[in-house]
């Protein structure tokens, strides 16, 4: 198993697996959100409260889950980065904020747009599900204008690290935040206890859009580590003879 | 035309929708581009040097 894991952080390997995975995560990933769309959008009842604002859901709750799982992305490569000294996982981490963000601005723009006529207001300010997912975002910038700030890339990974691992409190504060306080947004509806509190005809279109989006989210991010991969090795051998290459390695 | 009215809601479900969709196209394509610029400026790098040598 850690004869496994040595090969995967090994860069050239991992450049070389990534270009593999991409499309066998990309094509399912769409085949999914196509599915997932078309039953959500024309097939799924509407909600008896919400009536069809409830569509929504169907990128809103993807894309909110993504923000967080991006940021446990990002700190967990930062913490190995950190302890084992592994290149590979500070690229990860340095790879995967700018996803997390535009997942971040999503959610906060879907679930902004479903509360103007669920709630009769684009925002609530007090609101803890809301503001903490706010400050997630600031996570999200805080986190690439530090690491843009310090010119040497291994100051970089530590100081980002750090910071990454430290914001892991605020995903747990996003998680949590429904059942700790009082909040304007609902409750968990899929992790409830007794199994999910929907309609199957409902379900299984969210199910094949949050897998549909995992496979997407796992699709960009492979291209994005390539890219970081393939920047911080530049003036490598493996990088000279992949560039040289009579079949060129893009 | 019923369906993609969506109830008086179709503006919301829409946007929320297309929104999507721009972000990951952008997403995707800034991904892309960004790779093409690397790779390229390593390209021009190595073969400045192999020319110098």
């Amino acid at each position: 198993m850690w004869t496994f894991f040595h090969k995967l952080a090994s860069p050239p390997h991992f450049y070389r697996l990534a270009a593999i995975l991409i499309p066998w995560l990309a094509i399912p990933g769409l085949l999914l959100i196509a599915y997932g769309t078309y039953n959500g959008l024309f097939v799924a009842p509407e909600d008896y409260q919400q009536g069809d604002a409830f569509r929504i859901i169907y990128v809103h709750v993807p894309t909110a889950y993504l923000s967080m799982m991006a940021y446990m992305f990002m700190a967990v490569g930062g913490g190995i980065g950190l302890i084992w000294r592994m290149k590979l996982a500070h690229a990860v981490g340095a790879a995967v904020a700018p996803l997390g963000a535009a997942f971040t601005f999503l959610a906060l723009l879907t679930g902004s747009i479903w509360g103007r006529p669920m709630w009769g207001t684009w925002w609530e300010w007090g609101d803890p599900r809301l503001t903490s997912q706010l400050i997630l975002l600031f996570l999200y910038f805080g986190y690439m204008a530090l690491r843009s700030a310090i010119d040497d890339t291994a100051k970089a990974d530590k100081a980002s690290a750090v910071l990454a691992l430290v914001g892991v409190v605020n995903v747990v504060i996003v998680h949590y935040s429904v059942e700790w306080w009082s909040s304007l947004h609902q409750g968990q509806t899929l992790l409830k206890k007794g199994g999910p509190a929907m309609d199957p005809a409902m379900l299984y279109p969210l199910l094949a859009m949050i897998l549909g989006f995992t496979l997407l989210f796992g699709a960009l991010l492979a291209r994005r580590v390539r890219t970081e991969v393939l920047f911080r090795e530049r003036r490598s051998r493996w990088v000279r003879e992949l560039v040289l290459a009579p079949i060129g390695g893009r | 035309m019923e369906s993609l009215a969506m109830g008086d809601y179709g503006a919301y479900v829409w946007s929320c929708f297309g929104l999507t969709l721009i972000v990951m196209v952008l997403s995707d394509w800034r991904a892309r581009a960004r790779h093409r610029r690397v790779y390229r400026d390593i390209e021009v790098r190595i073969k400045a040097l192999g020319e110098r040598e």
